[in-house]
Order: C-alpha cells, then sequence, then structure tokens
C-alpha cells in the first residue's frame, strides 16, 4: 500500500530531536522525503539543553533507514536569510517542496510578567512567533511554484489557546500563531494552499522533562517528575500526565494528507481534553 | 498493511446513503465491522426526498463487498428504544463497540419568523435529541470496551449562523455542548468524544431542488443548476470550492476514530475549506 505522503516533500524546522524528529520519522514512514533544520546551539535561559549535530545526525540516520531522503542543514528560524537559503538548497536538491511543519520553538524563563527579562521576552518572540513566520515566508514560493496545492501546519500549544502565569513571552508568542495561522488560511486559499495549527499539551521530551517546568506545574521548587505527572494529569480530562511525540506527529501527518485536502484553518488541540478544563 | 481501524466496531446513524454511508464504507475499508441504521423513511417537514430501504441495501452491499461484517436496522434516532434494540442487537452480534458516529440528520429551512411548529420540533428532535439518544444508546457498549471514540456530526451552522435555518444552527450548536460535556463526562473511561464540522457537502441534503432555490431565489427554476448554484456555494468558502465531498468528512471520522488521535478529545474539527475564517 503506497503511503499517505508518498511523493511528497516536507520542510520541517526544529527537526533534530523531539517533536521535530519524530514528525520527521512519522512522514517519513508514510514515504515523503525531508528537509530539515535546526539552530544546534545552547539557548540563553532554557532549562534543557539545546540540541546538537549529534541529535540532527540521528534524526538523518533514522530518516535514511526508511529509505527516504532527507537534506538536513544548521539554520536559526530567527535568520531569515540563512533559513531560506536552507529551504532553497533543500529544494533544489529534493526537487519540490508540498509539506511545512513550523515546529521549532523553545522554552526559557518562567518569571511572573512584570519580572521578565527583556532579552527572553525578544528572543522567545524572534523565536516561537517571528520564527515561524520566516519559516513560512521561506516556504511559501517554493510551494506555490509547484502549482500542486500544499499543507502548512504551525505548532502553537495549549497556551496558544489559554494563558498560563508566568510565561507570559512563551502565552504572547504561541497565541500570535493562530493570528498567522488565520492570516496565512485566507491569503493562500486561492494556491489551494492550506493552513493549521496544532496545540498540544505537554509532550513528553526535554522541553518539559525539567526541574523548572516541574517546579512551573506544581508550584513549588525542587518538584520530581511524580509530582509533575500528578500536576500536569490533573489539568488534562484524559486520564494521562502527557501525551508522546507521535500523537502530534499524527495529527501533523492528516493534516499534511490528501485526507485533509478541505480542512483549512483549524486549530488542532492535541491535549487530551485540557482546553475543556 | 493492517487497516487503522482494523479490528474495530463502528456504530453509523444515517448510515443508508450521503455520509452516513460514506462513514460505513471508510471505517470498512480500514478494517471496522459496521452496525448500521438509518429511518429509512420520510418526515413530513423535510423538503427533499430522505433515504429508503433499497439505499440502506446498497450500503450493506458495499461493506459486504469489502469482505466486512454489518449489521444493519431500519431505526429512528427520535426512539431511544428501538435505537437502542438495534445497537444492542448490533453489539450481540459483532461483539463490541470502538467507534460511534452520531451522524443521522435532516435540513429544512426557513426564517425564525416562519417556522412552523412541526418544522422546529422535528429539526431538534432529530439534530440534537437525536444525537444524544445515539451516544445514551451507546455509552454503556463503550465502557464495556473500557474505551472508544465518538464523532458527533454538527456542521459549520455549529460554529456560525446562517439566516433561514436557525432551527438547524440551535440544534448543531447544542451538537457542541454535548459533545464538550460528553467529552468531560467520559474522559476517565477513555472514552473520546468530538465534533465535525463540515460546510455544504455534495450530497442529495444540498443537491435538491428546495436547497437550490434558498441558495439562487433570484434565478429561474430552470437556471438553477449544479454550476450554477455551486457558484453560490462557493462564495461561502475561503477555498476554492463550492462543497466537499462526504469522503473528506469520513477522512476526519476516521482520523478521530482511530488511534492515531488517542489522546484527542473535546475538538472540534472543521471540515470547511475555510468558511468559518469568513
Amino acid at each position: 500500500m503506497a503511503g499517505r505522503l508518498e511523493g511528497k516533500v516536507a520542510f520541517i524546522t526544529g527537526a533534530a530531536r523531539g517533536q521535530g524528529r519524530s514528525h520527521a520519522i512519522r512522514l517519513a514512514q508514510e514515504g515523503a522525503d525531508i528537509i530539515g533544520i535546526d539552530l544546534l546551539e545552547p539557548i540563553p535561559g532554557a532549562p534543557y539543553d539545546g540540541a546538537t549535530q549529534a541529535d540532527l545526525d540521528e534524526t538523518v540516520r533514522q530518516v535514511e533507514a526508511l529509505d527516504r531522503r532527507i537534506v538536513a542543514t544548521k539554520a536559526d528560524v530567527r535568520d531569515f536569510d540563512g533559513l531560506k537559503a536552507a529551504v532553497d538548497a533543500g529544494v533544489a536538491e529534493l526537487g519540490r517542496l508540498d509539506i511545512v511543519s513550523a515546529n521549532a520553538g523553545i522554552s526559557t524563563q518562567m518569571a511572573p510578567t512584570s519580572q521578565l527579562d527583556e532579552a527572553m521576552w525578544q528572543n522567545m518572540i524572534d523565536t516561537n512567533l517571528t520564527g515561524v513566520w520566516h519559516t513560512t515566508k521561506a516556504a511559501i514560493p517554493h510551494i506555490q511554484a509547484g502549482g500542486r496545492g500544499g499543507s502548512i501546519v504551525l505548532t502553537s500549544s495549549e497556551a496558544g489557546i489559554r494563558g498560563y502565569g508566568n510565561i507570559a513571552h512563551y502565552v504572547s508568542a504561541k497565541h500570535g500563531v493562530v493570528g498567522l495561522m488565520r492570516t496565512l488560511a485566507i491569503e493562500l486559499a486561492p494556491d489551494s494552499i492550506r493552513v493549521n495549527s496544532i496545540h498540544p499539551t505537554q509532550v513528553d521530551t526535554p522541553m518539559i522533562q525539567n526541574t523548572a517546568t516541574y517546579d512551573l506545574f506544581t508550584g513549588k521548587a525542587g518538584s520530581t517528575k511524580e509530582e509533575f505527572a500528578a500536576a500536569s494529569r490533573g489539568v488534562i480530562a484524559l486520564p494521562i500526565p502527557w501525551v508522546e511525540a507521535v500523537d502530534i506527529s499524527n495529527a501533523l501527518l492528516f493534516l499534511a494528507s490528501d485526507e485533509a485536502r478541505y480542512i483549512t484553518g483549524v486549530p488542532l488541540p492535541v491535549d487530551g481534553g485540557n482546553f475543556l478544563l | 498493511m493492517a487497516g487503522r481501524v482494523e479490528g474495530k466496531v463502528a456504530f453509523v446513524t444515517g448510515a443508508a446513503r450521503g455520509q452516513g454511508r460514506s462513514h460505513a464504507l471508510r471505517l470498512a475499508q480500514e478494517g471496522a465491522d459496521i452496525i448500521a441504521v438509518d429511518l429509512v423513511g420520510q418526515i413530513d417537514s423535510v423538503p427533499y426526498d430522505m433515504s429508503r430501504p433499497a439505499d440502506l441495501e446498497e450500503t450493506v452491499r458495499q461493506i459486504e463487498a469489502l469482505d466486512r461484517r454489518i449489521v444493519a436496522k431500519q431505526a429512528d434516532v427520535r426512539d431511544f428504544d428501538a435505537l437502542k434494540s438495534a445497537l444492542d442487537d448490533g453489539v450481540a452480534e459483532l461483539g463490541k463497540l470502538d467507534i460511534v458516529s452520531a451522524n443521522a440528520g435532516i435540513f429544512s429551512f426557513g426564517t425564525m419568523e416562519e417556522l412552523t411548529e412541526t418544522e422546529f420540533d422535528d429539526m431538534l428532535a432529530v439534530n440534537l435529541k437525536g444525537v444524544w439518544h445515539t451516544a445514551k444508546a451507546a455509552i454503556p457498549h463503550l465502557r464495556a470496551n473500557k474505551g472508544g471514540s465518538m464523532v458527533l456530526t454538527s456542521s459549520t451552522a455549529g460554529i456560525l449562523a446562517v439566516p433561514n435555518i436557525g432551527h438547524y444552527v440551535a440544534a448543531k450548536h447544542g451538537v457542541v455542548g454535548l459533545m464538550k460535556t460528553l467529552a468531560l463526562e467520559l474522559a476517565d473511561d477513555f472514552i473520546r468524544v468530538n465534533s465535525v464540522h463540515p460546510t455544504s457537502v455534495n450530497t442529495d441534503m444540498i443537491q435538491n431542488a428546495a436547497t437550490y432555490a434558498l441558495f439562487a431565489p433570484d434565478l429561474p427554476e430552470a437556471e438553477r443548476t449544479k454550476e450554477t448554484v455551486g457558484k453560490r456555494f462557493q462564495t461561502m468558502n475561503v477555498l476554492p470550492i463550492p462543497w466537499v465531498e462526504p469522503v473528506d468528512v469520513s477522512n476526519a471520522v476516521l482520523w478521530l476514530a482511530s488511534d492515531e488521535s488517542r489522546y484527542v478529545t473535546g475538538l472540534q474539527l472543521k471540515v470547511d475549506a475555510g468558511q468559518t475564517l469568513k
């Protein structure tokens, strides 16, 4: 049976590990070739280590093990020219572009809004909002050039639907992504390019499995993974503490495939009913 | 490759034709057995021909051609006892229940000022209370199954209003309230509940003289063709299409029914070509 994305090419930002790597693998399993980029540098203020070249190499290895092609480059979504060059090179090599997963994102300082650091605020907006715009801006001409339409999926968050204390920069950026999604959906509809967003609750990746995030959810210093799991479970309707990266990938796969050919402008939560509570 | 709902059993209301038949077929293509019900009869306030027994027989034929099993019964979603009995029989025969597609629905129109008591009551009875009945009949089986996925068919009219169909808008908005409540009530049992919100779908419900007249009252009847009326329909959407096909809604139902969406609940999934962005 042919894969659900057979013959398509997907551009994924933040592809070195976590959700981005999972997306690359899941889309490749269904027949897509991949253009992957990642910052591969430490992120100031982040309570977890940045992805490394070894991480991106592992994504390459896993995609190639599926007999799919991948063009993987170090690039920064904050730097439009660098990002564009990476996409352009990937499309030159793989021949076309059909799917975009604007996944790259960071989590940094956690503090009351009045105490957020200027640089922390700016870097968050630059990465999690401007970076998403850059990603679409670099990709759109390639999808349009194909004349076959396409699917752009922006990774927002539960924090793109509701507020959370102590991460105003993250909440603001992720809400902004929804505005971008809705605008792009209208602008690109005549070209049959669909644009949707995914809104994960907590996903089991290095971005949340760290003490700072544990403490954000429990409201006390030095919390354990077990305490975080209990607190996280408390905000999700289904009896689970978090979702896995593959659950986000499966939503991306559906939105990227022709099965969703008339779905555009949809904010799709993968959140165990988090937003209902 | 195993189907995406291999080994599961799905209950589909309104399965004789249109979206319901398409849902049954798509789920069966991916490995599900089907319990199908349909009124297969007319409701007087509905201004187009509703399904007939031969339609339901055709659904059965197509499912069996896929080598899946189907238990198909005549049943009215307005009659809880009959609906429950049909579902209970289906589960007894097919062994369990995993998936529910509460799809049965009717369409009629008139301004809020013009609608008759009967038109309003019939609409709410089928399109809202019928969905509750469907869920109520299914829940014990899904609990016994230790989980499942329920997909309620709402509409873009469950998100925004459209003139001349206030009773339909009210019923379809009500389905969203039902969906969210069910999602909360059933989460601990790992029963997920989501709604789908199609824009116009290319079925008999819209491809009929009465609906054409609603969309093109200014055109002489002879000029109300699929093409001319299609242009009117297209102005509602953002994507350059007049309507979606039943299979597009079925693909959304399939994704929500499958384990690929195992942690998705409480979602309003629009299959609307961007209609609600306008």
